[in-house]
């Protein structure tokens, strides 16, 4: 084991209980326990988000992709930037002058009713559930990697300090686990670029042409192609990365943290700076690992490509750079699971237990009291699902929860805000149809089948050729809601549109 | 003290929102924000789209462009410039939409 490596991840753990220890004593209220009492500035909420979105998979997953097959793990990198502007443009503001703890509570002010609520709870809960088993899965596989603790162990390891975050800390230990992670996140990934860019000179045409002659794909390398070879599935899994930020309930809960639409609206743009600082520093990454590590050891280490990074920082500056890279990556996993469990908690403290058992009758220390319970339960049945999940494949996790979210989310959210005809029948069945389309198609897919042993979870020839649904299943969500509008009774509510309109664009309300 | 009184004040103004609606001051802000909203919006996803779908069919875009840059790269960092102006420029459009919102909240009494 790495001595200086397991030294910095002790210090990322103290760090982190100390903010929790803070934070703990600033959580009384339900408000404070999920929304932070919306005490956030808009620079603290931007890096919060940024540390929330910039997951293991985009820092370790997006380098190792570039470094293996070049241009085109740098899609991702796009996709996940331009994603923001359908926050900044559509979403954000809207959602944070309806909303007050969760999702549902934004679909709900329009259509106050338990099945609404309810489904969009469970789809909360379905999206943040499935990215958490895929995130803690990939955390013990790496924590494993990184300093050699048994894969059960470092699930459990990581799943106790999520829990521990989220049960004392609520949101304001979240945030702050989030707003350290970010700027450790910022400066590891600076200090390799850096290092990498002068390894060409500081020339972005020496570099580009040395990549052409640097890995064994040659000049294909630097060429779309070589990674995604269906181009349908290609623009699918686009389509759902651009689209399924904006309904991803982990990043939406997000802006319920600062006092107003003004505030979310400029912690939008913050996020949006520094992430696409980031994801542009992801080609120092991906192209470093390819040119200095070389493609042979990437693989010997993870055949995904997961420790490009962490060990490009070591060829570039040994140990302690590796242990730093890697602690950096330890700290990006803590956060994003943190965040994970409050709004899954969230979900089901809130829209279930206080909403929809109790009726909203539920006193405040209740409340408290449902909202700690449900992170432990969220918590415990994640941890326990990753742990079975250890020899599966879980990557096609993630690619369901942004077809979930843009399939089963984003339209109700549309909607919600914009179509006057929009009713709960629609808001129902569209998010609903968006929800089991995307399951129904992922289970039906090359994720789950594969005609070779080993290519999959299951052997067989997959009934739907694309690994990303998304292509199907958005256009379907957005069909389901329209068509249970058009074919319900139910008149649409002039008056409760106009109350819709006033509170989403100007924050006013009675 | 006065928190008090502010809270007071707002007790007693019911808002009445479908009058709020069809106010000019309110018609005004969405015909406004609708006109930035929904072309810049389009823009933005063609603009994303226009890469993947030209890269999945075509592969003119592997030309070069300069310094050892292909079009497809020069075409990938143009979306992170396009993000980064599109956040600008709804930051200083939506600077317009907050006067009228405050000028609403006025004529409610808030």
């Amino acid at each position: 084991m790495n001595v200086l490596a397991f030294s910095l991840f002790l210090a990322i753990v103290a760090l982190t209980l100390i903010i929790t220890y803070y934070a703990s004593k600033r959580t009384k209220t339900t408000s404070d326990f999920y929304t932070a009492d919306g005490s956030l500035t808009g620079w603290q909420n931007g890096l919060a988000i940024a540390g929330d979105y910039m997951s293991a998979a985009s820092f370790l997953g997006i380098a190792g992709m570039i470094a293996l097959s070049g241009f085109d793990g740098f899609f991702y990198s796009i996709g996940f930037l331009v994603a923001y502007l359908v926050v900044l443009y559509i979403v954000a503001e809207p959602l944070r002058n309806l909303g007050k703890y969760t999702m549902a509570d934004m679909i709900a002010a329009r259509f106050n009713e338990k099945k609404v609520r309810g489904v969009a709870a469970l789809n909360t809960i379905t999206i943040s559930i499935f990215y958490m088993i895929a995130q803690l899965v990939g955390a013990g596989g790496l924590i494993k990697l990184l300093l050699g603790i048994d894969y059960v162990y470092s699930v459990l390891i990581v799943g106790v300090l999520m829990t521990i975050y989220v049960v004392f800390g609520g949101m304001t230990a979240t945030s702050w686990v989030q707003i350290t992670k970010a700027v450790l996140l910022m400066i590891g990934t600076f200090i390799i670029s850096i290092i990498v860019f002068s390894k060409f000179d500081f020339s972005i045409a020496k570099m580009f042409s040395e990549m052409k002659s640097a890995t064994p794909l040659g000049e294909s390398f630097l060429h779309p192609g070589n990674k995604f070879t269906n181009p349908l599935d290609m623009i699918s899994l686009n389509l759902a990365l651009v689209l399924g930020t904006a309904g991803l309930p982990h990043i939406l809960i997000r802006f319920f943290t600062v006092k107003d639409a003004i505030t979310a609206r400029k912690s939008v743009v913050y996020a949006t700076w520094i992430i696409g600082i980031f994801y542009i520093m992801t080609i120092f990454l991906g192209f470093g690992a390819a040119a200095f590590v070389g493609f042979d050891n990437i693989t010997a280490a993870d055949a995904a490509g997961n420790m490009a990074a962490p060990l490009l920082a070591q060829v570039l500056g040994g140990d302690f750079l590796f242990a730093f890279v890697s602690a950096v990556a330890f700290a990006t996993i803590l956060a994003v699971v943190a965040g994970l469990v409050l709004s899954a908690a969230s979900a089901f403290a809130h829209d279930f237990y206080s909403h929809i058992v109790r009726k909203g009758k539920a006193t405040e220390g209740e409340q408290i009291v449902a909202a700690r319970w449900a992170s432990i339960g969220v918590a415990v049945l994640s941890i326990i699902l990753a742990l079975f999940a250890q020899k599966l494949n879980v990557a096609f996790l993630v690619a369901l929860a942004f077809a979930v979210a843009a399939s089963a989310n984003l339209p109700i959210i549309l909607f919600t805000i914009f179509w006057k005809r929009f009713n709960t029948t629609g808001a129902v069945t569209g998010m609903l149809v968006g929800l089991i389309s995307s399951l129904v198609l992922v289970i039906a897919g090359p994720n789950v089948w594969s005609p070779e042993v080993g290519g999959a979870i299951l052997v067989g020839d997959p009934l739907f050729s694309l690994a990303n649904p998304g292509i199907v299943s958005i256009p379907l969500g957005f069909l389901g809601a329209y068509l249970g509008t058009i074919f319900s009774s139910k008149k649409a509510d002039q008056k409760k549109f106009d109350e819709i309109l006033i509170k989403a664009n100007t924050g006013m309300k009675n | 003290m006065e928190g008090k009184e502010v809270k007071l004040e707002r007790e007693e103004q019911e808002l009445d929102y479908t009058e709020l609606v069809q106010s000019p001051t309110f018609q005004r802000l969405m015909r406004e924000k609708r006109r930035f909203i929904l072309p810049f919006s389009l823009f933005f996803l063609a603009f994303y789209f226009t890469l993947p779908v030209l890269t999945a069919y075509f592969t003119f875009l592997n030309e070069t462009a300069f310094w050892s840059l292909t079009w497809a790269w020069v075409f990938a960092f143009a979306q992170f410039i396009m993000t980064w102006a599109l956040c600008m420029i709804y930051t200083k459009r939506s600077q317009k939409f907050d006067v009228l919102v405050e000028d609403l909240k006025k004529e409610a009494g808030r």
